[in-house]
């Protein structure tokens, strides 16, 4: 690397779309268009404010897409603040990335029927997987989605969750939401036990993402229908400074999930100290 | 191996400095650090002390405790970006102790290791360390506990303090090279002439006597320390497990005041923070400073903090020096031994006793030899 990892790039904010309440989604190309770099689906950038520092998100949109980046970022504090109150198109911002490994899409999910279930933001990584093998349609098998938001209204990409992929060959859709809403035809329940009716066959290679809690109950779930751990990919999410292994706030046991994930199978996991 | 007589030190340092900036162990005020030499009083060769050993470590000769990153300037929608120049100044660290080289070497592993930090890789390349042997020990040292020798610093020259004057020996390109530039400079002699053997080949590696004499004086003293026997328990990294679910962080940590001073004086701690500070209207600057991991917002995140209190914050620090860097790093602990964290902390927490305590526990545990095995 010529540039050292830790210098970002200047982009520039071509749109910004509310998704629901409290998430938006942004979209960075280069200044004059194009992808600012290459990445794999899964991987994380850091976006700058400055004055406030510099954030981690994953990178939301699949690398087949060489005309943006799109990052879905949800309010949670100062710097997730300023993006949505302070930033509009044509602004310019500060990237840093592409961080971490990925989802194994060249080779253990090459061939197998897969089973995303993600979890109200936690859908944002595995969008990017999505799309990249809808791309690369015909070396993966079935693809179902399993997809929980709070109500209607907090589902991100909710066209292309109800419009695009459930017309796409082999893509099926399960969303569900937490409680009943007026006009919600849909399933109603926790992802956990909407997955146990679902039934899925557990030859299925797992990605899943989601707050700890949904991660926790989903793998007792997936295992009690049959899945083994080292089935089910998920990610880590923890306070990064550098993206690079050396600042040690990401640090777990040997593991530094900026570089030795986020994407991590659910046995690794349990080779982990418990500081998830 | 040169000989330099100890009136000639001044004319040395003033040497050196012409080949760089020279960070060296000065003693002010009854204390003994590093500084930059610069021939004001307290940093002169008068101040010059080559007998104790310094309060902190010298990483920030590599590792500044601020660092600048890059400058944003902001005008409108626009956003302007200047990285901070790699530093590419030459430095001479001067009167390193082996275990602070070790410490380097440590750091190496992870600012080096890829993708490597190119602004510590800026400095690393333009460090030329003289290594200078222990005389007089403390009685908090246990460098040997890793394999280190008092006597043999290990930098790009190796320095002895012996019989009323200084041996010099390079070691490495580096050394060599900065020993060939200070030429006619600095009145080195060859102290081959001191030795019996004379014999060609034999002179160069020959070892002066002082200097052998210096060197069993040493080795005899350190034999005398408190911890000269001290061996760490190499079951605490095949047990990573056990190790992180024994009870004595609970009784260990109770009495830490998370002052964070183990950190800052550590030669391997190298955690840090990158911050951003708003300059002058539209501009910012970011910079890198230490931090510690004992700090309560290390790990804080919007929706929580996966090491709530105290005792898993004081676990972390010393699992990553006892288990994991050695998991990571082939068996190397991140301890050097320098015993500085055995001198600092004021409420005598260090790494010996967390050491002890949990290869005790381990032992009573009787931690199977199978690596993450037992208990669950």
């Amino acid at each position: 690397m010529n540039r050292d990892s830790m210098i970002p790039v200047v982009g520039v904010l071509t749109k910004v779309t509310r998704e629901t309440g409290d998430v938006n989604t942004y979209r960075v190309e280069k200044p004059g268009g194009g992808k600012l770099f290459e990445h794999m689906p899964g991987q994380c950038a850091f976006l700058s404010v400055p004055g406030l520092g510099e954030a981690i998100f994953s990178i939301t949109s699949s690398p087949t897409n060489q005309e943006f980046m799109e990052f879905s970022i949800k309010r949670t504090g100062r710097i997730t603040d300023f993006l949505d109150e302070g930033m509009e198109p044509g602004q310019e911002i500060a990237v840093r990335g592409p961080f971490g490994n990925h989802f194994p899409v060249e080779d253990k999910l090459k061939g197998r029927d897969l089973l995303f279930i993600g979890g109200g933001i936690g859908m944002a990584p595995l969008r990017s997987v999505v799309n990249y093998l809808l791309d690369h349609r015909a070396d993966y098998g079935n693809i179902d989605v399993v997809y929980g938001a709070r109500s209607r209204e907090d589902f991100v990409k909710y066209d292309e969750l109800t419009e695009d992929w459930p017309n796409r060959p082999g893509v099926q859709v399960h969303l569900t939401i937490d409680r009943p809403q007026e006009g919600w035809t849909g399933h109603v329940g926790f992802v956990p036990a909407f997955l146990r009716d679902l039934a899925f066959t557990s030859d299925k290679t797992v990605c899943l993402c989601g707050p700890p809690i949904m991660i926790k109950l989903c793998l007792e779930a997936l295992t009690d229908m049959g899945f083994r751990k080292d089935q089910v990919y998920t990610t880590l999410e923890l306070r990064m400074k550098c993206g690079i292994g050396k600042c040690g706030r990401c640090n777990i046991g040997k593991k530094y999930v900026c570089k030795d994930g986020p994407v991590f199978t659910c046995d690794e996991l349990d080779d982990m100290p418990d500081e998830y | 191996m040169l000989k330099l007589e100890l009136r000639h030190l001044g004319a040395l340092l003033d040497a050196l400095a012409g080949q760089g900036k020279v960070y060296a162990p000065f003693r002010q005020g009854g204390r003994t650090d590093f500084a930059w030499y610069d021939g004001t009083a307290g940093r002169d060769a008068a101040a010059l002390d080559l007998e104790h050993h310094t309060a902190r470590a010298p990483k920030d000769v590599l590792f500044p405790q601020v660092e600048d990153l890059l400058r944003f300037r902001q005008q409108g929608k626009k956003l302007g970006l200047e990285a901070a120049p790699l530093p590419t100044e030459s430095v001479v660290a001067f009167g390193v102790r082996g275990c602070d080289t070790a410490g380097f070497a440590i750091l190496d592993k992870v600012f080096l290791q890829d993708p490597a930090d190119l602004y510590y890789r800026a400095r690393r390349d333009s460090l030329t360390v003289l290594g200078l042997a222990c005389g007089e020990l403390e009685e908090t040292c246990f460098c040997r506990t890793f394999g280190l020798d008092p006597a043999a610093p290990g930098g790009d020259v190796d320095l002895w303090l012996a019989g009323g004057a200084l041996y010099w020996q390079a070691r490495t390109d580096k050394g060599r090279r900065l020993t060939e530039a200070l030429g006619a400079a600095v009145p080195f002699t060859d102290a081959a002439d001191t030795t019996a053997d004379t014999a060609a080949g034999a002179a160069a590696d020959a070892v002066p006597p002082a200097v052998a004499a210096q060197r069993d004086a040493v080795h005899a003293s350190y034999d005398r320390l408190p911890l000269a026997e001290l061996r760490f328990d190499d079951r605490l990294y095949h047990h990573e497990r056990e190790a992180f679910r024994s009870p004595v962080w609970e009784s260990l940590a109770a009495t830490c005041l998370t002052c964070r001073t183990c950190t800052y004086v550590c030669p391997t701690c190298h955690c840090f923070d990158v911050r951003d500070e708003k300059t002058a209207p539209g501009t910012t600057e970011r910079y890198r400073c230490w931090d510690s991991c004992m700090d309560r917002d290390f790990t804080q995140m919007p929706h929580g903090n996966p090491r709530k209190g105290k005792t898993e914050r004081f676990r972390q620090r010393y699992l990553h020096k006892l288990v994991y860097f050695p998991e990571d790093h082939g068996g190397t602990y991140a301890c050097t031994g320098c015993g500085r964290c055995l001198q600092a902390c004021p409420v005598s927490l260090n790494i010996v006793k967390v050491e002890q305590a949990l290869a005790a526990d381990l032992g009573a545990v009787g931690a199977a030899p199978d690596g993450k095995g037992g208990a669950q």
